[in-house]
């Protein structure tokens, strides 16, 4: 006979969920079905996207790849769909697709932008992710990997090939040595970009180089005499004077006797989205320290620097861009001697430096108006300097603060590159699309271009915006 | 006290700098190319092709002045410029020449101090229609609805025709060729108007081109030529004579392949056509009157091609805007196309 007493000694099993609170059927109904007004929207809604999909994707469906003109791609699409299908013709991006991104560059130059910008990254990744030794490996790797790829693909001789691909294994040994080490890259990378972008003799970009190194030095020696700021003005008259009267003569008679270089490439023949990377690029790293100046300069004591400051920055937040591109276009050239030849390109990568420089002041003036005052007040009590105690306390905390509108302004400013097309540089959605479409076998295209650049612009900013999203979560120390 | 020297420097280097720059001739020679200001892409006038090689009734011009100057019609950089760059450019010094499909009229000529020196294309605005819509000219548009491209002369000239003819329509505005297209082809408008040797090609560009008839009427007069800077005729005279040398090689059926065979039958026979051995430079050197080169006119020839050769190869019925001779045809075929006599 059994026990009456009954001690249960084991949990029993927990029973799953009901089915309607469980998974997709409890997503959807707190999501889309939570009520009566949410059901006719997500209805609604469900048809609105099936309604679109219904003519996108048919016509994405008909792309075609191989042909040499329009009508080729119509017919083609006619006699594998129908008549009346339309698809769209990839062919056109598959035959110009470079120059989409290289302009009207050489084409047995291209291996220069493509190392350049291979180089670009690895030189980013000191900035990106500071010290960490896997991250710069890991990306100097997939870089060296990407540019041997590319090259082949390109078609370069082995010997351009074999000497990229030696310097790249040079980075990738250093970045696993010593990965802070690669930030003289960076500092270095601006020169050698310059180089491998317009060629000449590779002494114009060492001249330029020299100049900053002197405006180092002397600044560094100054300093400590007369201080940070009249240091900085003495040291950029001294390399001003180098950069003005001396480095061409220097430079020219260095050219003669070692006649090192690669061929010259005009501006003009840049286009496309190395020309927007060179414009987006340059102003987006000129315009982070020229912002911070501009910021601190307009929460400045001093009357004359404070009223230049927002002057400066009022003005151009003030003015449209394509006012500052004609400007640069026009005026500049009426203020220059006759037939000054001064290149377009510098001069609009001028005024866009200009441009974005006065929207980081204001971003960045917000991180310093975010700060509470005990910050600075502390940053005096510890006896520091008014420099130290921007580098120390103020800025790492005011930049963190303002990254999100930081790399939005970025974002912002990459994607207003386009607008160079307006003075007739050859961006790579209004510049190499006419190009392509005046020519009378692509005549009659007209969405193909445009997402393909739209797609190529759409990864860019929003690996800027993952990248911001990433910084944000590791610089975030409080609050948790 | 040194700060002043320095302005002063600079001042005087200005100075300098804009004496040296005597002439553009003088200019172009001394730098060995010459600074073309060109469209930006223009099916058939102008606009590099997919290995970056410029092409085009307008670069033709441009590569001549450069042969006639230069001796080589490949020292030119052609230098894009769009609708609202090109004539400050030309002004401030940025090109030499502006070879860029550009109507020639009055207040261009005098406000703008531009000079154009000859038409390389007698141009005039036209409409295009669906050929379902019934219309055989463009009279019989009332009421209808006009794609054109905003802040253009055509949309100036569409106004005055509609008001004079005293019929009405609906302008559908657009930015570029492209875009008028995209919308005529979706039936936002019911005739699109542009130059006709916009027309034509962007005809060639529709997915049915046989559905769409161009009208017979030219409603605007566009003269589309080379223009200089006011004030420096020998640069002019250089540029006009580089086109004119091309329509008198057309008339004198002298091409870039037979140049050297009359070159040789001139030389040879003193009882050649004068005109000929003037201009090829057999008799006497008319090169020098310019301060070019006495093989200019051969170069050119030689090198791009006369008129008519420029004409077929860019935008003629052989090719796929094919356009007709028409009011370019020469003087002696009934057409506007007239160079003065070589003497």
């Amino acid at each position: 006979m059994a026990s009456p007493l009954f001690v249960r000694n084991e949990m029993l099993p927990s029973l799953p969920p009901p089915a309607r609170e469980s998974g997709v059927v409890k997503w959807l109904r707190e999501n889309l079905f939570s009520s009566a007004l949410n059901s006719v929207l997500t209805v609604l809604a469900g048809l609105a996207v099936l309604w679109l999909a219904s003519f996108i994707l048919p016509w994405l469906a008909h792309g075609v790849w191989n042909a040499s003109s329009v009508a080729e791609c119509r017919e083609k699409v006619a006699a594998s769909f129908g008549p009346d299908a339309a698809g769209p013709c990839w062919a056109v991006i598959r035959l110009r697709w470079n120059q989409f991104l290289f302009g009207l560059y050489p084409q047995a130059e291209y291996w220069r932008p493509t190392t350049a910008a291979a180089l670009l990254m690895v030189s980013l990744s000191p900035v990106l992710y500071y010290g960490l030794r896997r991250a710069a490996l890991n990306i100097t790797v997939t870089m060296t990997v990407l540019l041997v790829l590319a090259l082949i693909g390109l078609g370069t001789d082995w010997l351009h090939i074999a000497i990229s691909v030696a310097i790249m294994l040079a980075l990738a040994a250093v970045a696993s040595v010593a990965p802070k080490r690669l930030l003289w890259l960076t500092l270095l990378f601006p020169f050698i970009a310059f180089f491998l972008i317009w060629g000449g003799p590779v002494w114009t970009a060492v001249g330029a180089l020299a100049g900053f190194v002197i405006f180092a030095g002397v600044w560094f020696l100054a300093q400590k005499s007369v201080g940070v700021v009249v240091g900085a003005g003495i040291a950029l008259v001294v390399a001003s004077l180098w950069w003005t009267s001396l480095q061409g003569t220097v430079t020219g008679a260095l050219a003669t006797a070692l006649p090192w270089g690669l061929p010259y490439v005009v501006s003009d023949n840049i286009g496309g989205f190395l020309l927007a990377f060179v414009i987006g690029i340059t102003a987006i790293s000129a315009s982070l320290p020229i912002g911070v100046l501009l910021a601190l300069g307009r929460r400045s004591d001093m009357p004359l620097i404070h009223s230049l400051s927002v002057g400066f920055i009022e003005f151009f937040r003030g003015v449209p861009l394509i006012t500052v591109l004609f400007a640069a276009n026009f005026l500049l050239l009426y203020f220059l001697p006759p037939r000054t030849n001064f290149d377009l390109i510098l001069r609009v990568i001028i005024v866009v430096i200009i441009f974005a420089s006065a929207y980081i002041a204001e971003v960045i003036r917000g991180g310093l108006a975010a700060l509470p005052r005990g910050q600075y007040e502390a940053a005096d009590a510890l006896g520091l300097d008014y420099w130290q105690a921007q580098r120390l306390i103020i800025m790492p905390q005011a930049l963190k603060i303002s990254i999100p509108g930081i790399v939005s302004s970025f974002i912002g400013l990459f994607k207003d590159t386009t607008l160079v097309a307006l003075v007739g540089l050859m961006d790579p959605l209004q510049g190499v699309t006419k190009i392509v479409r005046s020519d009378n076998a692509w005549k009659g295209i007209y969405w193909e271009p445009y997402i393909f650049v739209g797609g190529i612009f759409f990864i860019v900013c929003f690996s800027m915006s993952r990248y911001s999203m990433y910084l944000e979560r590791k610089l975030k120390t409080d609050h948790r | 006290m040194k700060k002043s020297v320095f302005l002063g420097t600079v001042a005087a280097a200005t100075l300098i700098a804009g004496m040296a720059s005597a002439t553009t001739l003088e200019d172009v020679k001394a730098r060995g190319q010459l600074l073309c200001g060109s469209n930006t892409g223009l099916t058939g006038f102008g606009a590099p092709d997919a290995s970056g090689n410029w092409t085009g009734l307008d670069v033709d011009v441009c590569r001549a002045v450069a042969a006639a100057v230069l001796g080589d019609s490949t020292k030119v950089k052609f230098v894009p410029l769009t609708g609202e760059t090109r004539f400050t450019a030309l002004q401030s010094g940025e090109v030499d020449v502006l070879i860029r499909n550009s109507t020639w009229t009055y207040s261009r000529d005098t406000d703008l101090k531009l000079d154009f020196v000859a038409v390389n294309y007698y141009d005039g605005q036209g409409f295009m229609v669906k050929k379902d819509l019934g219309v055989s000219s463009a009279k019989e548009l009332d009421g209808a609805t006009v794609c054109i491209q905003s802040g253009t002369t055509t949309e100036l000239n569409l106004a005055d025709f509609f008001k004079t003819n005293k019929i009405s329509y609906t302008p559908v505005n657009v930015a570029d060729d492209a875009e008028a297209l995209r919308q005529f082809e979706a039936g936002a408008c019911d005739a699109y108007t542009t130059d006709a040797s916009g027309l034509a090609a962007s005809r060639a560009g529709l997915s049915n081109p046989q559905d769409y008839v161009i009208l017979p009427e030219i409603i605007s007069k566009e003269p589309l030529g080379p223009a200089v800077r006011h004030g420096d005729s020998a640069w002019g005279d250089v540029v006009r004579w580089s086109y004119f040398t091309m329509l008198i090689a057309e008339e004198k059926g002298i091409t870039k392949a037979n140049v050297d065979e009359i070159v040789k039958a001139a030389t040879d026979d003193t009882n050649y056509d004068p005109e000929v051995r003037r201009l090829l430079g057999v008799d006497g050197d008319m090169g020098k009157l310019m301060g070019v080169d006495a093989k200019w006119a051969y170069n050119i020839i030689k090198q791009v091609g006369n008129y008519g050769e420029s004409f077929e190869a860019n935008v003629g019925t052989n090719t796929p805007i094919g356009l007709a001779r028409g009011l370019n045809a020469l003087w002696t075929q009934g057409g506007l196309q007239y160079a003065p006599p070589l003497r």
